[in-house]
């Protein structure tokens, strides 16, 4: 949207009012329309609106149907004990196997993905499980990670594949993927009781679930970046679709399916912490008893032990992508190991042995408690400023404006930012979610949201320029940002709980620290990714680094930095769901309510579906201002 | 890796489960693969295992331990533990993934549907525990404003209630987004300036409320009985309309306290079919309210783990868990 | 072109008549009406169609070297892939070897392109993670033969393209020259009876071009295939091409001998072209020859016609009498020293444009 021409004496005939200048004429019209509508218009929240009570009633339905509807005789039912079954098969094997066993496997695999360094880290990563005292709950959590990441190859690999040699398929499916990815994890795990009832069936379900959409996207980029020519003359020697995905298309991107893979392992990893609020076994237990005990002793060792089995996952997976072959010697050495480890098996006692564990909740807690009451009075300052000056006037705003001239402000900046269809876009979900009864609770949930994403932009800006302008810095960073990128977002609770108590500032700080990672290293990332002949043309003219950054560097990042944006706000969004659990209140609260209280199930089914439309509504905000010229 | 091949084999595998799902229906509660309950996990050699739910507080895991540790070592089953809120945790009786649920506050709704309706669970007798939910005040509240522990005054102290995460309204600080509750509707019923605000977690209850009494800081909270906090922290009770049988029928019209429950054991139908002498020991089960606090106590304050607290407890009185043991 | 249609058509490897190529949506109503007249930017402005393909016909004789020529967006890679279908042609008959390519199935189209006709690529289109050989036994392996023989097969066509020794090296080890070979390689390895080149040279270095270049003359001797060689490069055209389509907007618009399209291109387009050709280097003497004047002395050396004015030059320097340019035993016309030096010196000039004479 231009402003309106104004035409002006001078002789180059029209002067355009700057960008900003509709920005803050939309903030007028808001500001006067607020004063003098305030209070009338709005929707309070009611824990028994009609959706609530239609879905309830579903929800019941299909309870009592569990053993007669044909949809869950035949389909539902077995897909429960198809996946349990391969869980156990998996549990039973890996148990069997045996501590010296399991770690001689791992080390073999280990090598044959990438030599020595490779199996040395593996093993020494799985009898860091033992040390920490969490082996067995380390080997379930391994087998649910296995079926469920296996389960989301089955799937997601073909569908992938189809989906990256189709542009129609692509256009069906982007669309799905999207909603999957916003979906607050929290928000499938009543749907999968309701369908799957608790156990390691559903939680696998769910974390396969949860994996998919990135399963399918990278397979899919990786068919789809395979270069057109190497097809064309596979092609043109008269090979068959079949002959080219094999001996074409699929080698060709393994290294990116590789990474699908990994990236499956990943996600599966980050949500078995979650899934174990719907009885997953594994890890998982550890850390929902060590929030509900407000233990951070008790929760530590299994989040760093999660963290461990996702480097160790990664770097296997990744050095198997690099490898071309692997030579008789690994093969050799790789036997080797597996069968040291399983002779050792039959020898050493059946668990690990008590004496090489360490224990160090006790040092912990000691730690956490003394920060908490040493840093009482900063913390409690920083939570009451920003809750006051931030937090409370832009909710007390958000929910004692009508809902229409909200609706009218996203309508306009949306328009401003994106244009007429994202505009729209934007305002049919805002109205989809006053449709639903969550306005109150959504406005909530937007003001967190908002206030956590602008501190995340701030701190990661921040981060990345001086990643971007220090390669010390970013030395030192990096490992920092892959560490908290692999830790489960259950574990950024508790030190923000212990910190701030239950208030929504613990929801902000722990997505700030969940979302600052990524946000960081696209800023680097996009800084550095500058061309070095701009950089150079740039300070042949003098200018100062200064003006090198403000005038070259962040312009030309400028995609790279909505790209983070657009990241921060999914990530927010998600965090600020599980900080539900923690007081942030609003549509986070609705869904864990929803999971845990029955009468709540219809409220917390719907809160999930607004909070994916809450994150289409930023997101088509946002990603408009990518396809603007450039400054 | 060789993707390609890996594609074919699972493809197989898929192909396969899909044509079993071809043969005929599948029910729940018929039992199989991981729903066995002693199909899963660890030493295949024991009698069987038995899954206990652990819901969210030092109370009931007290009970758990204990009852875990006498079932272990007398019983001679091995016991897994699982984190599960308790609405979640009845869900568990269908598909076997629970056998015990050691502590039950009342849930009338989940005894009609999982034992009345669905017949997959039943109670297996109090734990002896008198259990009672309620509202609560630091000591040096009540004693400066006597007249705070009645409900028709709550108003008047609405304003000292206040925090930043309530607005203009006095906060009632609860737990766990799980906890049984009838709070929204009492204060709406009551016409009360009171708004919920979630801790989150027991932990967030004991510390605000320790924090209050010892900081002299106003708070109103929901807490409950039995409790080992009671014996460290001075509480007063907020007395709401007395409960009369029937008041808590209509979850909506909640007008009135919390009723004094005698706090049982609910376990499964198959469990309670099979267990043989640990499904007994399970319905022997019963303490009182002091042997829990005192286990509770050790967890939370005396940094043993709930295992050793057990063990500890188990050892200090033996006459009491022999009398479980059946002869 | 005259002279093109009167040769006999049954004797061609490859016929093309009428065919189009639109890329967008509803090509074939664009196609149906006038709209595809239109030049390009109208045709896009009105039917958000693109005519890279117009209406194009020529016959490629057997063991010929048939070069398309044009600048990058003038249509030559579609039209090359049309051949095979690689790219689905809008409307118009394609015959290879006699067979009517438009309407074979899929089935026989693969016959086609596993046995009959093959193709090498600018970008190379390797297999990144197979061995040069693997590469090189790629076409052999989709039909299904077994892999001593693939392999016994492609280790004659490595040594044939100069490769003995880089059997296992894999392609991102090789340098770029080295690459194409085992495209052609690769191309060659199922002995094809036409074999299409799509701008393979332009990704190269100069030097490296030159060498591919002689390597697919030499090969053309040794082998005998039919060549379709689509380039931008004039120069390149002109040193393999025994005949020359230029295209220009998706159409030809001028088939001939190199000769023929120095000496008479048939519009300013094609003069543009072919400007800096060296004259002396592409056209006979037939192209300078004039009638004797009366006072001229008919006894000078006797040159055939066809000769290259470049390769006249020592004849004209050993003898003061002008070139007697003759056509077996008839006499066409005489050259002297003159006419051979303003032939040269034009080579630097502007060639005007000899329609009339191109038609005489």
């Amino acid at each position: 949207m231009s402003a309106p021409a104004v035409p002006v004496t001078a002789p180059q005939g029209t002067l355009r009012l700057p960008r900003w200048a509709v920005l803050a004429g939309i903030a007028v019209l808001f500001t006067v329309g607020y004063l003098l509508y305030r209070g009338t218009g709005t929707l309070p929240h009611d824990d028994e609106a009609a959706p609530f009570l239609f879905i309830n009633d579903a929800r019941e339905t299909i309870d009592a149907g569990r053993n007669e509807n044909p949809l869950f005789l035949y389909l539902i039912n077995y897909l429960r004990l198809f996946t349990a079954g391969l869980y156990d098969l998996l549990e039973v094997g890996l148990t069997a196997l045996g501590w010296p066993g399991l770690i001689g496997v791992m080390g073999a695999l280990g090598w044959l993905a990438g030599g020595w360094r490779i199996a040395l880290l593996a093993a020494a990563g799985f009898v860091s499980f033992g040390v920490l005292g969490l082996w067995e709950a380390s080997v379930l959590t391994l087998a649910l990670i296995v079926a469920a990441v296996l389960l989301a190859l089955v799937v997601g690999i073909p569908l992938g594949i189809w989906t990256g040699g189709s542009a129609r398929v692509r256009r069906l499916i982007t669309p799905v993927l999207d909603v999957m990815q916003i979906m607050p994890t929290f928000a499938y795990l009543a749907p999968m009781v309701l369908f799957f009832q608790i156990g390691p069936a559903s939680a696998t379900v769910a974390t396969l679930i949860y994996a998919l959409p990135v399963t399918i996207r990278i397979t899919a980029l990786a068919i789809e970046q395979v270069s057109p020519t190497a097809i064309e003359a596979s092609a043109s020697l008269g090979a068959t679709r079949r002959q080219t995905l094999r001996k074409v298309q699929l080698p060709m991107a393994r290294e990116t399916i590789a990474l699908a893979i990994n990236q499956t392992i990943m996600m599966a990893l980050s949500m078995v912490v979650i899934a174990a609020l719907i009885s997953a076994p594994g890890l998982g237990s550890d850390i929902v008893r060590g929030l509900s005990r407000a233990n951070v002793g008790f929760m530590l060792p299994a989040g760093v032990a999660i963290v461990i089995m996702a480097i160790v996952l990664d770097r296997m997976t990744m050095a198997a992508a690099r490898r071309r072959v692997s030579d008789r010697v690994s093969y050799v050495a790789a036997g080797m190991l597996a069968l040291a480890g399983l002779a050792l098996a039959a020898v050493l006692p059946a668990e690990f042995p008590e004496e090489w564990r360490i224990s160090f909740a006790g040092p912990v807690n000691d730690a956490v408690t003394w920060a908490k009451f040493s840093w009482y009075d900063v913390t409690t300052a920083i939570k009451n400023i920003s809750s006051e000056a931030l937090l409370n006037p832009l909710q007390g705003l958000l929910t004692s404006a009508p809902w229409w001239l909200v609706a009218a402000a996203v309508l306009a900046v949306a328009w401003w930012s994106s244009g007429v269809r994202p505009a729209l876009t934007a305002l049919g979900c805002l109205v989809a979610i006053a449709l639903l009864g969550l306005w109150e609770h959504g406005m909530e949930t937007l003001t967190t949201v908002l206030v956590a994403v602008a501190l995340t932009l701030l701190i990661g800006l921040l981060l990345g320029i001086a990643a971007a302008r220090s390669l010390r810095f970013s030395a030192v960073q990096r490992p920092l940002l892959d560490a908290a990128q692999t830790m489960p977002a259950f574990v950024y609770l508790l030190p923000a709980l212990a910190l701030f108590g239950a208030t929504r500032f613990t929801a902000i700080f722990a997505s700030v620290i969940y979302a600052v990672p990524p946000v960081a290293r696209l800023v680097e990332e996009g800084i550095r990714g500058v061309p070095p002949t701009v950089v150079e043309a740039a300070v042949s003219t003098g200018s100062t680094s200064g003006q090198l950054l403000w005038k070259v560097q962040l312009p030309m990042a400028r995609r790279a930095i909505l790209l983070a944006a657009n990241q921060g706000i999914v990530m927010t969004l998600a965090m600020v769901v599980v900080g539900g659990l923690v007081g942030a209140g609003g549509l986070g609260y609705d869904v864990v309510s929803g999971f845990v209280q029955r009468t709540d199930f219809g409220m917390g089914f719907t809160a999930g579906v607004a909070t994916v439309l809450l994150g289409i509504m930023l997101d088509r905000i946002t990603q408009g201002a990518d396809r603007r010229p450039s400054p | 890796m060789k993707i390609g091949s890996r594609v074919h084999l699972l493809a197989g595998v898929l192909t396969l489960g899909i044509a079993i799902a071809g043969c005929g229906g599948a029910k729940v509660g018929e039992g199989t693969g991981s729903a066995a309950p002693q199909a899963s996990s660890g030493a295949p050699a024991a009698a069987g295992t038995v899954k206990i739910a652990i819901n969210p507080w030092v109370g009931y895991e007290a009970s758990a331990a204990v009852l875990a540790h006498v079932l272990e070592k007398e019983g001679g089953v091995k016991v897994e533990k699982k984190e599960l809120t308790e609405q979640v945790s009845w869900e568990g009786f269908e598909t076997g993934e629970v056998d015990v649920i050691v502590e039950n506050w009342g849930h009338p709704e989940e005894v009609k549907k999982f034992i009345d309706e669905k017949k997959v669970a039943l109670s297996a007798g109090s734990t002896g525990n008198k259990g009672v939910i309620g509202w609560y005040v630091p000591k040096w509240m009540a004693d400066r404003y006597p007249d705070i522990t009645d409900y028709k005054n709550l108003n008047k102290y609405a304003d000292l209630f206040k925090t930043s995460e309530s607005g203009d309204k006095g906060q009632l600080l609860f737990g766990d987004p799980s906890y049984v509750s009838n709070e929204e509707a009492i204060i709406k019923n009551l016409k009360l300036d009171l708004k919920v605000v979630t801790g989150g977690s027991e932990a967030a209850l004991i510390e605000g409320a320790t924090q209050a009494q010892q900081q002299k800081k106003p708070l109103l909270f929901y807490f409950w009985n039995p409790h080992w906090l009671f014996s460290r922290v001075e509480l007063a009770r907020v007395s709401l309309p007395a409960y009369t049988e029937g008041c808590d029928a209509d979850a909506k019209k909640v007008a009135c306290d919390y009723a004094e429950l005698d706090l049982d054991k609910i376990v499964s139908k198959k469990f309670a079919d099979t267990g043989g002498k640990a499904y007994q020991i399970v319905k022997n089960f019963q303490w009182t309210n002091e042997d829990q606090n005192s286990v509770a106590n050790d967890v939370q304050n005396n940094g043993l783990s709930a295992e050793d607290a057990a063990k500890k407890w188990v050892d200090a009185n033996p006459a009491k868990w022999q009398a479980w043991i059946p002869q | 072109m005259a002279a093109e249609r009167s040769s006999a058509s049954d004797g061609a490897v490859i016929e093309v008549a009428g065919l189009w190529k639109i890329f967008g949506p509803r090509s074939e109503r664009v196609l149906a009406c006038s709209d595809k007249d239109l030049d390009p930017a109208a045709l896009r402005e009105k039917t958000g169609c693109t005519a890279a393909v117009r209406n194009v016909s020529f016959q490629v004789r057997p063991g010929e070297v048939f070069v398309v020529m044009g600048l990058s967006g003038s249509g030559k890679s579609t039209l090359v892939r049309c051949l095979t279908r690689l790219i689905e042609p809008t409307a118009g008959e394609i015959r290879i070897g006699g067979e009517d390519v438009g309407s074979a199935s899929p089935a026989r189209l693969r016959e086609l392109r596993r046995h009959q006709v093959s193709m090498v690529f600018q970008h190379f289109g390797l297999l990144p993670h197979r061995r040069v050989i693997d590469n090189i036994a790629y076409g052999l392996e989709i039909q299904g033969m077994a892999r001593a023989d693939r392999y016994r097969r492609a280790r004659e066509i490595l040594t044939l393209v100069g490769l003995d020794g880089h059997a296992d090296s894999y392609p991102d080890q090789l340098s770029g020259g080295m690459r194409q070979r085992v495209g052609l390689a690769r191309a060659l390895a199922v002995d094809p009876q036409v074999m299409l080149f799509d701008e393979p040279f332009s990704a190269l270095d100069p030097l490296i071009r030159r060498d591919m270049q002689a390597e697919v003359m030499r090969l053309h001797r040794e082998v005998g295939k039919t060549m379709v060689f689509i380039t931008h490069d004039l120069s390149e055209a002109l040193k393999l091409g025994e005949r020359i389509a230029i295209m220009r907007d998706g159409s030809i618009v001028q088939l001939g001998t190199a000769e023929e399209l120095v000496g008479a291109p048939v519009d300013d387009y094609v003069a543009d072209f072919v400007r800096d050709v060296p004259r002396s280097h592409v056209l006979s003497l037939r192209w300078i020859c004039r009638d004797p004047e009366s006072d001229e002395h008919l006894d000078g050396p006797v040159l055939p016609a066809d000769m290259i004015i470049r390769d006249a030059i020592p004849a004209s320097t050993a003898s003061a009498r002008p070139i007697r340019v003759v056509q077996g035993d008839e006499l066409v016309g005489v050259v002297d020293r003159v006419d051979i030096l303003t032939a040269m010196t034009s080579d630097a000039g502007a060639p005007a444009v000899h329609a009339e004479k191109a038609s005489a």
